[in-house]
Parts: structure tokens; sequence; C-alpha cells
């Protein structure tokens, strides 16, 4: 744990005044959650502490089980820690929900059937209140962006999976939401799409400075996407290490082959294996 | 292409003509059988000699048969509906629509008690342990048993004609939905109902923009049961009504003179219009389906 708290402000360590920090998003201060299962209490997150920072891209990396899931639905406010303190853009969880001041992308796309892509894009749009010219502006303008021009009308299962999920991404942005949390969005794709999604997805961070918590447990993923990695590990779930992961903004796939690159996945493999990860 | 289309509709068809053919030849043998003493008796009293083919044709022809054949009910019927005009009492379509008025009434308002029960179900868990068992028990009352005194009571209380057949078909009609719809109203995932938390969504707003689509299937199922009871219902209304229309009446009144032909033309007429309706229901789901994008 002390590891941990240490390595929490690893920008104050790499020598940037402390008042010249980009405010915190999320603080999560000893953040507990035990679940009552049928035979035993299941602590699905051991005293938690992280700062996630606006404009940051931090992934939650681990192997099932680790709190990664858990973690990033407490901060979307869909579970209730049982103890410890945690805020979400200054205040509550439930108050950050209740302003929809977060955009959230679930493991599957949970597009609703029988709604369009488009009609999808703009179901929470819908639920804000917003005019229908501008709910229709908004959405073609997300799906511009994850490139889906031209699929408006179509229905969820006229779409491939990755695009599919772009649309799950692109819903989540039309809220125009200050934090974006994904959680293993990619994680039913083949690797190619996968790549292609990855590469999209830093471009889309790059260009709009959103803060992003990525939930993997993809490695090479979440070297390529964050600019800091929290490792976690399971029974009970806890942060093992929070890894800096200090490579241009800029990023193409070829990163993935220097050095660089590896080096730092290598930091995370490691802290995986600390964790005794690969022992079962 | 044409060829294809020939194969899919002979495809279709034949099947269907092989159940018709022996329907019709068990139906053939039927009236046979059960007019044979009957025939054989009218045979005899004329003193002639008969034959196989005299029998036949006198079983075929009775005019007051144990169990008509299709061509006499099918004669009765196109009589009926051909040979008075549509508001005459003879005219099977007038009782058809008398039916359907009652029909159609009861399960509109048993789909709306439905689903106010099945949402109440869904949003209330005190609900589920107090209603639930109530509206199961309903449905074990036999309806031939309840229906006279519910046209009784409601008669004394003012309430004669078409609604009390509509609130005993409504009484039928509601069960299948509230089971369907209670289903349908839970069927949203897990993940699409986590998705409307996450906007922040009440109760109101994930009803419609959630649950109501997410049931719809299960609507659609539930109705096509509950429109065919509903028919059953509007008709078993009709006997301790009294009433002077409906195909209901149309029964007793033939079981009254035992005009065997009309009872069937009648029961005919009944599954007719039970058809129709479904066939409605089928293209109302049809244009849902296709507007929500179903493949």
């Amino acid at each position: 744990m002390v590891l941990a708290q240490t390595s929490l402000q690893p920008s104050e360590a790499a020598g940037g005044a402390p008042d010249a920090l980009p405010r915190p998003i999320v603080q999560a201060d000893k953040l507990s959650l035990v679940y009552q299962a049928t035979d035993k209490p299941v602590v699905a997150l051991s005293e938690v502490s992280l700062i996630i920072r606006e404009g940051d891209f931090v992934s939650l990396i681990g192997p099932s089980g680790c709190g990664k899931t858990t973690l990033l639905r407490v901060i979307a406010d869909l579970e209730r820690p049982t103890g410890g303190a945690i805020t979400v853009a200054g205040t509550t969880p439930e108050k950050a929900r209740l302003d929809r001041l977060y955009g959230y992308v679930f493991q599957a796309p949970a597009l609703y059937p029988w709604r369009s892509i488009e009609r999808n894009v703009m179901l929470p749009l819908e639920i804000m209140g917003l005019p229908k010219a501008e709910r229709q502006a908004r959405a073609r303008a997300q799906l511009e962006l994850v490139g889906l021009a031209g699929f408006e009308k179509k229905f969820p299962w006229q779409l491939s999976g990755g695009m599919q999920q772009r649309t799950s991404i692109a819903r989540a942005l039309a809220l125009q939401p200050e934090l974006l949390l994904m959680d293993e969005p990619f994680g039913a794709l083949d690797e190619i799409t996968r790549d292609h999604l990855n590469l999209h997805l830093t471009q889309l961070w790059r260009r709009m400075g959103k803060t992003c918590v990525f939930v993997t447990h993809s490695i090479s993923e979440a070297v390529f996407l964050s600019t800091r990695i929290v490792v976690m590990s399971p029974r009970p779930g806890r942060i093992l290490d929070v890894i800096d992961c200090d490579l241009p903004r800029e990023r193409t796939l070829d990163l993935r082959e220097t050095p660089e690159f590896a080096a730092i996945a290598h930091r995370v493999r490691e802290g995986l294996k600390e964790g005794h990860s690969y022992d079962d | 292409m044409t060829t294809r289309v020939g194969v899919t509709v002979g495809e279709r068809l034949l099947p269907l003509g092989v159940t018709l053919l022996a329907v019709l030849v068990l139906w053939y043998a039927g009236t046979l059988w059960l007019n044979g003493p009957q025939a054989a008796e009218m045979l005899n009293r004329a003193g002639t000699d008969w034959g196989a083919m005299d029998f036949a044709r006198r079983a075929f022809t009775m005019p007051r048969p144990l169990l008509p054949t299709p061509d006499q009910i099918l004669v009765e019927l196109h009589k009926s509906v051909t040979g008075y005009p549509l508001t005459n009492v003879r005219n099977l379509l007038y009782h058809a629509g008398v039916t359907a008025g009652a029909a159609l009434t009861g399960l509109g308002l048993g789909v709306l008690l439905g689903i106010v029960l099945a949402a109440g179900i869904v949003h209330v868990k005190v609900l589920e342990h107090s209603l639930l068992p109530w509206v199961i028990a309903s449905q074990t009352i036999p309806i031939l048993a309840i229906a006279p005194m519910v046209v009784v009571i409601l008669g004394n209380a003012g309430l004669t004609g078409l609604m009390p057949k509509a609130l005993i078909c409504m009484y039928l009609c509601f069960f299948p939905i509230t089971v369907g719809m209670v289903k349908g109203l839970r069927a949203a995932d897990p993940l699409w109902l986590d998705l409307m938390r996450t906007y922040s969504a009440g109760a109101a707003t994930t009803f419609w923009k959630l649950r109501t689509p997410a049931s719809l299937p299960y609507l659609f199922a539930s109705l096509k049961v509950s429109v065919a009871i509903s028919v059953v219902g509007a008709i078993v209304a009709e006997l301790p009504t009294g009433g002077q229309a409906g195909i209901g009446t149309r029964l007793l009144s033939g079981s009254y003179y035992g005009q065997t032909i009309q009872i069937w033309s009648a029961l005919v007429m009944a599954a007719l219009l039970s058809m129709a309706l479904i066939g409605v229901v089928r293209v109302a789901e049809t244009v849902v389906v296709r507007q929500a994008g179903a493949r």
C-alpha cells in the first residue's frame, strides 16, 4: 500500500509545482467495497486511494476479480462504496451522475436494438430534454467523429461489433461529459479491430482533451492509450502500483515497437506478477 | 424467379392442402357415421329399395343432421352472408359484428388493465406478492359460472348491452397480458438499465424509453392469446345476457330449435372472426417491428 500511496502523484515527483497541476476529477481515499455473498463477504475493493486529474487517460489493469470494474462503477455511482471517501468533479458521485458529468461505455455496446444508430446516440440527449434539431446535430457530429457518418439510419444488428462499440462511444460523447468512463470497451473485439479502435480512441482523446478512465486486461492496450496505468490485484481488490506512461501524447501503432513502450509494458507486467496475478 | 416463387408457394400450399384434404375426408366419414342411423331410418320409412349411393346422399343432405357436412355449412354461410342486408338478424356478419364489438371493447379494457397491473407489479415490490396470487386465482374460476352473475349484478347497476359482455371479455383477456407484460417489462438487459441510470433517468423515463419498447414482443405474443380468448369470452357472455344479437345468441337459438347447420355455421363464423382479429394483431406487429428495425 505504501508503494501505491507514494506513487499517486507522479507528476509532482516529475518536478511540476503542485499548484500547476490540473484539477482532480476523481479523488478516491481509502475506498472499500465489501459484498455480502451467501457464504462469506467478498472484498471487491480494499483501501483504494487514487487521484485522477483533468486530461488524464488512466487505465485500470489487472486480472478478473481485482475490482477494476467495481472501481469504475463506484466512480459512476452504479455501486456504493462501503468505506472510504470519493469525489467526482469535486462533488459526490451521485451528484455527478445526476448532473450527467460523465459518459459511460460498457463492455458490450448496450445499444437499444429498436432504435436506429442515430436515435441510439440521441437517447441521452432526449433524456436531457434537448430540442430535436440540436439532438440530431450533436448525434451526427459525434457519429462523424467516430467515423460512422452515413450509418445514421442503420440499426445496431446491421453493424459489426466494432462499429457498434464506436456507436456506444459516440453516445457517451454526445453528452459532452467531463469524464469518459470505459469498461473494457474493446474486450470482445478481434485484435485487428481493437488496434484500429485504440488508434481512433487515442486520437479522439488528444483532440478533445477529456479525462478518461479505461478498464482493460490488455497490457499493450493500457500502455498504448494511457498517461497513467493503475495496476490492481484481486482478493482483496487493491491498487498495487501506479505507473507513469510518459510516452508522447501523439501516438501511432508503431509506438508499440519502441523500447520505451516495451519498458513500460515490462513494468506493468512486473507489477501484475508482484500481485501473483499469474498464480492461477 | 417465377419458378422459385412457384416452388415456395407450392412448398407452403402443399402441406396445407394435404391437411385440409385429410380433415375433409375425416369430416365426411364422420357425417356418414353420425348421421347414418337417422338416414337409414328415413330411407326405410320411405319404403323403396336403397343402395350405398342413396344412403350417402341422404346422410350428406339431412335437414337437421347430427353433424352437418362442410358443404352444408358453406351453403348456409353463403346464404346468410349474401342473402340478407348487413343489418338483418339473419345475416351472420351482423352477429359477428356485434360479437366483435364486445370482444374488441373487452380486449381493449383487458389490455389496459393487464398493462397497468403489470406495470404496478414490476415497479412496486409489494404488489408482486399481494396482487399476483389474486390475478392467478381470478383465472381458476370458470367463466361460465361467473358470467351469469356478472350480467345480473351489472344489470342491477344499470349496465346492459355491450358493457357486461365487454367486462366479461376483459376478465378473461387481462390475464395473458399481465403475465406477458410482467415478463416483458422486466426483459430489459441489466446493461440497458445501467445506461439509463448513468443518464440519471427517472422511473418514468426508463419505463417509456426502455421498458416499454423492450416489452413489445411480449405484448404481441400475449395479444394473440388474448384476442382468441376475447372472442370466446364475448360468445360466452352472450349466452346468459339473453341478447338479441351476437354469435352466442345465434348458437343458443340454433340449439333451441335443433338447427345444427345454423350452430355450425355460427361456429365457423366465430373461428373466422378470431382468425381475422389475430390477423390484425399480426399486421400491427409487423408494422411495429419493422418500424423498430428488426431484421
